[in-house]
């Protein structure tokens, strides 16, 4: 308990300072996961509900490129590009990529009930093994290195 | 041929977010505000004018080429797993380059990722 508390204390003035850009953080690494999991389901919805009749006609590609869920893909995955490079202004390559991981996931629930695609135990036991990294990466603090020419604890 | 795909696709995944990391710490933090729909535009012609990051978006883009050319020769339940080798190489590219500081909780972590990722494609 005592031991506890004495590491509890030591880390209360970096948790209390950083809390606002952990806050900030957090939550572009959500819209990040967000805006890549929906532009990937808004195409291949897209994709998979297109005419078949014109297949092998150039303009089939031309109607699948503007169709509305192809286009808003595209522009989801535009705003996941853009989120992404921010949040990689603010924090490590090496807690961007394990935290955004969960997209994975997602991905997978996603074609579950939309797709009619299987989970079957392996999926469940990877799907645990990217939350528990998640959550390891998570806990470490989001930026390490020194920051250039701006201070990070805004 | 599978294998040169891999190869490709996993060294373009790199050298892209690398590139990206790299350019963007350069550039300095960006401002939530700078996504706003009137502001977005012109951050998005400022990031354009950088050459890292256009070249980033063209490793992007070879990657993705790749990856559907692999998966014309190779099943999704291949594809992915191999992906997600990346997660471990670029942690280890990022403290060798870009000087993250790496804590062993880190590693555990991009370690567990990469190995639910491959149980994912199972």
């Amino acid at each position: 308990m005592a031991a506890g508390r004495m590491v509890f204390e030591e880390l209360k003035p970096t948790v209390v300072s950083g809390r606002r850009l952990d806050f900030k953080t957090k939550a572009l690494t959500a819209f990040v996961v967000l805006t890549n999991v929906l532009g990937n389901f808004a195409m291949s919805w897209g994709m998979k509900h297109q005419p078949a009749a014109l297949a092998n006609s150039p303009l089939v590609y031309l109607r699948t490129i503007f169709s509305p869920w192809v286009l808003l893909g595209t522009a989801l995955l535009i705003l996941w590009l853009l989120s992404r490079m921010t949040l990689l202004s603010w924090a490590d390559l090496s807690y961007v990529l394990p935290v955004t991981s969960i997209g994975y996931v997602l991905t997978a629930i996603l074609g579950k009930y939309f797709f009619a695609e299987q989970i079957t135990w392996q999926r469940w036991l990877g799907t645990g093994a990217i939350m528990i990294g998640m959550i390891l990466v998570g806990l470490t603090s989001p930026n390490t290195t020194a920051p250039h020419g701006r201070e990070t604890n805004r | 041929m599978k294998w040169l795909m891999v190869a490709i696709i996993v060294g373009s995944t790199v050298l892209a977010d690398l590139l990206q990391s790299f350019e963007m710490k350069r550039r300095g933090e960006v401002e939530v505000e700078d996504l706003r729909p009137g502001r977005i535009g012109g951050m998005l012609a400022g990031l354009a004018r950088r050459g890292p990051l256009v070249l980033a978006v063209f490793f992007m883009a070879i990657s993705f080429f790749a990856f559907m050319k692999l998966l014309s020769v190779a099943d999704l339940s291949f594809a992915v797993p191999v992906t997600a080798a990346s997660v471990v190489i670029e942690t280890i590219l990022a403290k060798l380059l870009l000087k993250e500081q790496v804590s062993p909780m880190r590693w555990a972590g991009a370690c567990f990722v990469a190995g639910g990722v491959a149980l994912l494609a199972v």
